[in-house]
């Protein structure tokens, strides 16, 4: 009897605050979506209605979507082409002495304000600022320098997870490979890849979620570029419902995410 | 490779360097190269009162957010290292989840239950209180991944040892668990505080017109081009402040502390 009373104990504050504060917001949201918002007035009504996520499926808002998920499929994708390469320096070809100083150096700017560096972003990409005049022309503000500055922001995510899958994988596995007549691309592909493959998934948790929630850093150099995390703010105030649709078709895609990553094993990493 | 690994230490750094240089930089819309260098910008921030009462309410809500995050998360922590029971799983998902959906999601559903719950009901409008009450959310697993590094290193023999030789679980909490987490807490409240501090995506939809945290301040003001020159200063300054505890949480954490924001 003692120990489930200490259990109880422990675990009754922090879930009495998860629950009702967090699930119980996140359950509030959900079944906002299901009501509506009368013209007139600009009122909830609370009544049962799909009407929100049929306007979902209408092409501004499909396209809203679309444009969403390319944004964090690019960055994504543009995270694990820098991570991989440069954590595999940091973990394998550094000298050892050099490790943690390079962690450090990558993680450091992790913490240094998100807004801060965003706004970085801004005054590099405006007109007459350094890459304009460094270069002699700036991608300005829209959808690549909103790819570009999420792929900034989130980078940590996706170079700590892989440098630690690196810095794990014992130097005898691939000498073994190698010497049971493993070219380096096989020993690449049978041996690196799956131990890579969880850690990857694990940053991409970060730098998908992150990206598709994103409407500060999108306000601030995305020029007019409308986004899911935009599309909500703006309909929050006149029409909650919608809102609530909208973000709920985030979570949605997130959870989606979520199940499709699993298998790799990359929740048991985060 | 070096070369590689020279270029995206510079790409991480250069915009940071160019927010510090433009601090000084005599040119209000921030032209580069700097025509010229002036520390006028940093004596009207100085003197500006937006920032200094934005940076008051921050640091408000940070202690706050703080106090209640490292009391929930080493509680979750103690009973998830120390105990096995049904639904285990679905309480360390559950403690992820602030940080893992979107924070526009948790920033929506927290407003939408202080229009329609807090403030109807109880009277309580957003402001400070509801600023903490967001901030500690996703702050818990914070606290909660450090203490449980620390809980998973040190294994359950010393408190077996001490409840063996008589102790109550209070007494073995206070004289052998506790100073056994005491630099992993201080750790753990280090970095939540300064994941507070810059928080501004759940921070939007929490805080009311009266209470502007610092990074709120920023964003309001960022589309203003005569205020461009101190919001530049106050960013500099938030870098420093946001970087400051998380160095020295890695100092007393160590190997924790350097994981703990995953």
């Amino acid at each position: 009897m003692r120990p489930r009373r200490g259990l109880a104990i422990l675990l009754g504050p922090p879930m009495l605050w998860l629950v009702v504060v967090y699930l119980g917001a996140l359950a509030v949201i959900f079944a906002t979506a299901f009501w509506t918002t009368d013209p007139f007035t600009n009122l909830v009504v609370r009544t049962f209605t799909l009407e929100n996520f049929r306007e979902l499926l209408t092409p501004t808002y499909l396209g809203i979507i679309g444009r969403t998920l390319l944004i964090a499929v690019l960055v994504t994708v543009l995270c694990m082409v820098v991570a991989i390469p440069f954590a595999f320096f940091m973990a394998r070809v550094a000298p050892r002495r050099l490790r943690g100083l390079l962690l450090a150096a990558v993680l450091v700017p992790l913490w240094a304000s998100y807004l801060v560096k965003a706004y970085a972003w801004r005054t590099m990409l405006q007109p007459d600022g350094v890459i304009d005049s460094t270069f002699g022309a700036t991608p300005g503000f829209g959808l690549a320098a909103v790819v570009l500055t999420l792929t900034y922001l989130w980078l940590p995510y996706m170079v700590l997870p892989v440098y630690a899958a690196f810095e794990r994988l014992p130097e005898s596995h691939l000498e073994a490979s190698a010497d049971l007549g493993g070219r380096p691309w096989t020993t690449f592909r049978r041996v690196v890849l799956p131990a890579l493959l969880p850690a990857v998934a694990a940053g991409s948790v970060f730098t998908f979620s992150l990206s598709l929630g994103d409407y500060i850093a999108v306000q601030i150099v995305g020029g007019k570029l409308q986004v899911l995390g935009t599309a909500v703010l703006q309909n929050i105030t006149l029409d909650l419902p919608f809102a609530a649709a909208l973000g709920t078709a985030s979570v949605v895609i997130m959870v989606l995410y979520l199940l499709a990553v699993r298998r790799t094993g990359a929740l048991d990493n985060l | 490779m070096t070369v590689f690994a020279t270029l995206v230490l510079t790409f991480v750094y250069v915009p940071l360097v160019v927010v510090g240089v433009n601090s000084f930089n005599s040119d209000r819309t921030f032209g580069w190269p700097p025509p010229g260098f002036t520390t006028k910008w940093w004596e009207a921030a100085l003197q500006a009162q937006g920032p200094r009462d934005a940076l008051l309410t921050s640091v408000k809500a940070g202690l706050g957010a703080t106090a209640i995050a490292l009391v929930l998360g080493t509680l979750l922590a103690l009973a998830l290292s120390r105990y096995d029971f049904f639904g285990k799983h679905a309480v360390s998902i559950l403690v992820v989840l602030p940080i893992a959906l979107p924070g526009i999601v948790t920033g929506v559903a927290l407003q939408s239950v202080i229009q329609n719950v807090l403030s109807p009901v109880f009277g309580i409008g957003a402001g400070l209180f509801t600023i903490i009450v967001g901030h500690a959310t996703f702050c818990i697993v914070i606290a909660f991944n450090n203490v449980t590094a620390r809980l998973r290193r040190l294994g359950g023999s010393l408190e077996q040892a001490s409840a063996d030789l008589g102790a109550r679980p209070l007494t073995t909490f206070r004289r052998v668990t506790f100073p056994l987490l005491r630099s992993s807490l201080l750790a753990g409240a280090l970095l939540a505080f300064a994941l507070s501090f810059d928080e501004i995506v759940v921070t939007t939809f929490t805080a009311g017109p009266e209470s502007q945290t610092l990074p709120i301040w920023i964003f309001n003001n960022l589309f203003r081009p005569n205020q461009a020159p101190v919001v530049n200063v106050v960013a500099v300054v938030l870098i420093v402040l946001s970087i400051i505890p998380v160095w020295l949480a890695q100092r007393l954490g160590g190997a924790d502390a350097a994981e703990s924001r995953l």
